[in-house]
């Protein structure tokens, strides 16, 4: 039996209560989802309200006793829906494997990961995790579970509306997707601080397809001459020669994989304050090298803020919110402008960070697309946020830009119509596997998806 | 559904010709709002066109609606639900002075039925919807005048007193049910409901009511005086001995 819990996102806005059930992929279709509907709840780590259902199911899927299973002759692995990155890298790694993509975060569910269709640092290359799954199963609403892949015979539409599709096509209960050989758990890592946007923005331009993953931390709460100055980060996994060169030490255990959690943060007051955003991006900046070549750990690297426990609780009971758009390469003057506002208004939290997209995965509503993504923290208590958004979000798509759903918690249905073209194609194939409307979320209501 | 930074889709209000709960609307009004609907005895004088004019693209619509009908009050609110779809915020503002009342039983009588009766089972009637759906907020139109009631309108204050008294008791009862109720508390506010009285002291406009309302929507507040500094005031007032009390009372 469920129970009933206030749910919010990452973000910790907007809540609502839902009855939460807890349920093994065999019992997916037993829940009961009223008139209000059911969605599938992996991590809770979507900034919004894509995984609450006010008044409705929320489902959360129990991995089984054997949820991993890897195929080292193809590099393959076949995960239960419910396992998390954490665990999944924990039994990977050690045989010299890692997820083709990853997010900053370890702690999102394969089923998350697939319904959002994530990116990551590589996307110039890999593109998203959507993009290297074989197969998945799905319990659809009529209660029948199928399998289906990107092949033309494998329901190929359904498969590609289901790879970012919110949870809103069914709920996924296992996938199988092509991993990454590694050979350490390091990554080979070049450092690089730029004094501003311009240089930014060249740097990336030029270099970025000679590694497999680029990024680059922005600060964008700093007025002045320093508008954009910025840390770019590029690296590849780093080979056991490479280990030999630059961190021999580490060629003892070079596939462990056992990170800890530092502390965990305790409820607080927002601290997020502008001082104490401006002290931080300050530091951040300095301790950077001008120039460095470094051979960071796996967590090291992509899950920095992972060493944190619920670091969202550094907002406060406000919560905060995440904003990332794409706007097309061609569309870079908008990027300015907007970086201008956020700096302008003065709100803009912590290390926002900047990336460049490769091409889209084929997910109906996949986010990412070729252009400069831009991410950046808000606290959600701040005054007068609503009028600044809209004008932001305006500024997206007339650019022909888009904002990212597992991190949207205020926009509005036209904004997101405006980004998707393919919405209403992907409207048409949901109802047709889903025609009394079984799954619902929060999200999905807010913004018009059904 | 009201997102992030608090912005709502849909806003019901009761008592839909009141000057304060139109500008409470108006304070709300974003990208994100799509329908309002005003709840009215006389939809003829609702005015809703103009209320919509001061919007930047949600619609506005009358509907009837009687506060003494008390059994009519959840098919009402299930019926705008089925119309509209989850209500986000349901402003409850309506009510009379009822200048009168003090030497007339009847009516007397009459303005405990709309005030604070019609409040009572309207409230219950949200209530429920807003717990079904998982979240929304009940916005309540208190008044200072039921913090200590005056002799020159204890009846009406009375009827504040009640409604107070329901509406932040319903808060507690909708803890942890995803539902809200913030009850607000104006001091005099200057509408078309006071019209031709003499300011008292902290009068306000119901624009400011408005804004402290919004405010208090965004803090998650259970209670909001307006102007704030009410709350002060009365926190002193309360306590004052009834010869001091009733020579303030002029």
């Amino acid at each position: 039996m469920g129970h009933q819990e206030l749910l919010t996102g990452w973000g910790r806005t907007s809540a609502t209560s839902a009855t939460v059930e807890s349920v093994g992929a065999d019992d997916v279709a037993q829940v009961a989802s009223g008139q209000r509907g059911a969605i599938a709840r992996g991590l809770g780590r979507a900034y919004g309200d894509p995984a609450q259902n006010g008044g409705g199911a929320v489902i959360r899927v129990q991995p089984s006793a054997n949820p991993v299973w890897i195929d080292t002759v193809e590099s393959t692995a076949t995960v239960d829906a419910g396992v998390s990155f954490d665990e999944l890298l924990r039994r990977i790694v050690p045989h010299g494997f890692f997820v083709p993509v990853t997010p900053g975060t370890r702690f999102i569910t394969v089923g998350g990961a697939i319904a959002s269709d994530v990116h990551g640092k590589g996307h110039h290359r890999d593109l998203t995790f959507g993009h290297h799954v074989l197969s998945l199963d799905i319990v659809l609403a009529d209660g029948s579970e199928r399998t289906i892949g990107p092949d033309a015979d494998a329901d190929a539409e359904l498969y590609w509306a289901t790879i970012g599709g919110m949870g809103l096509t069914g709920v996924i209960t296992r996938a199988t997707f092509r991993l990454l050989r590694i050979e350490t758990n390091r990554c080979l890592v070049e450092t690089q601080r730029l004094p501003d946007l311009e240089a930014l923005i060249a740097a990336m331009s030029d270099g970025d397809a000679d590694h497999r993953y680029s990024v680059a931390w922005v600060d964008l709460a700093t007025k002045g001459s320093t508008v954009g100055r910025s840390i770019l980060e590029r690296g590849d996994h780093a080979t056991l020669d490479d280990l030999a060169e630059h961190a021999p030490k580490a060629l003892r255990n070079p596939l462990a994989f056992a990170p800890g959690s530092l502390a965990s943060v305790p409820p607080v007051p927002n601290v997020m304050n502008r001082l104490a955003v401006r002290t931080f991006n300050e530091l951040w900046f300095r301790k950077a090298p001008k120039q460095h070549i470094g051979t960071p750990t796996l967590t090291g690297f992509f899950h920095p803020l992972d060493g944190v426990g619920d670091w969202n609780r550094f907002y406060g009971t406000s919560g905060f919110l995440q904003y990332q758009f794409v706007v097309p390469f061609d569309a870079i003057d908008t990027l300015r402008e907007i970086v201008d506002r956020v700096v302008a208004n003065g709100n803009a939290s912590v290390i926002s960070v900047l990336k460049r997209f490769g091409a889209e995965s084929g997910g109906f509503l996949s986010f990412p697309k070729p252009g400069w993504t831009l991410t950046f923290d808000l606290a959600a208590g701040v005054p007068g946020l609503g009028p600044f958004l809209a004008e932001l979000d305006q500024l997206v798509v007339n650019a022909g830009g888009r904002h990212y759903l597992a991190k949207d918690a205020h926009t509005t249905p036209d904004i997101i119509r405006a980004g998707y073209p393919r919405l209403d194609a992907w409207k048409a194939i949901r109802r047709s596997v889903d025609p009394d409307g079984r799954w619902a979320s929060d999200q999905a209501r807010r913004l018009d998806l059904l | 559904m009201n997102n992030a930074i608090h912005q709502p889709q849909t806003v019901v209000v009761l008592g839909g010709k009141s000057d304060i709960a139109r500008a409470i609307v108006v304070a709300l009004d974003s990208a994100s709002l799509r329908t309002v609907v005003l709840g009215c005895r006389n939809t003829d004088t609702a005015d809703a066109a103009g209320l919509e004019a001061q919007l930047s693209g949600a619609t506005v619509t009358a509907r009837h609606f009687d506060a003494t009908d008390h059994a009519g009050h959840a098919d009402w609110v299930s019926a705008v639900a089925s119309d509209h779809g989850d209500l986000d915020i349901v402003i409850q503002a309506f009510g009379q002075l009822g200048l009168d009342a003090a030497d007339d039983p009847v009516a007397a009588a009459d303005l405990v039925n709309v005030n604070y009766a019609g409040a009572v089972s309207s409230g219950l009637a949200v209530a429920d919807r807003l717990r079904a759906q998982g979240h929304g907020v009940l916005v309540a139109l208190s008044s200072v005048a039921g913090v200590r009631t005056r002799a020159s309108n204890f009846v009406y204050g009375s009827t504040k007193a009640g409604l107070d008294a329901f509406t932040t008791g319903l808060g507690h009862a909708l803890h942890g049910s995803g539902a809200r109720v913030m009850t607000v508390r104006p001091g005099m506010v200057r509408t078309s409901m006071t019209e031709g009285m003499d300011d008292a002291p902290f009068t306000v406009d119901a624009v400011d009511v408005a804004a402290a309302t919004v405010n208090g929507l965004r803090k998650k507040k259970a209670v909001v005086w307006a102007p704030a500094k009410l709350q002060g005031v009365f926190g002193l007032l309360r306590f004052a001995p009834d010869f001091v009390w009733r020579k303030l009372d002029t």
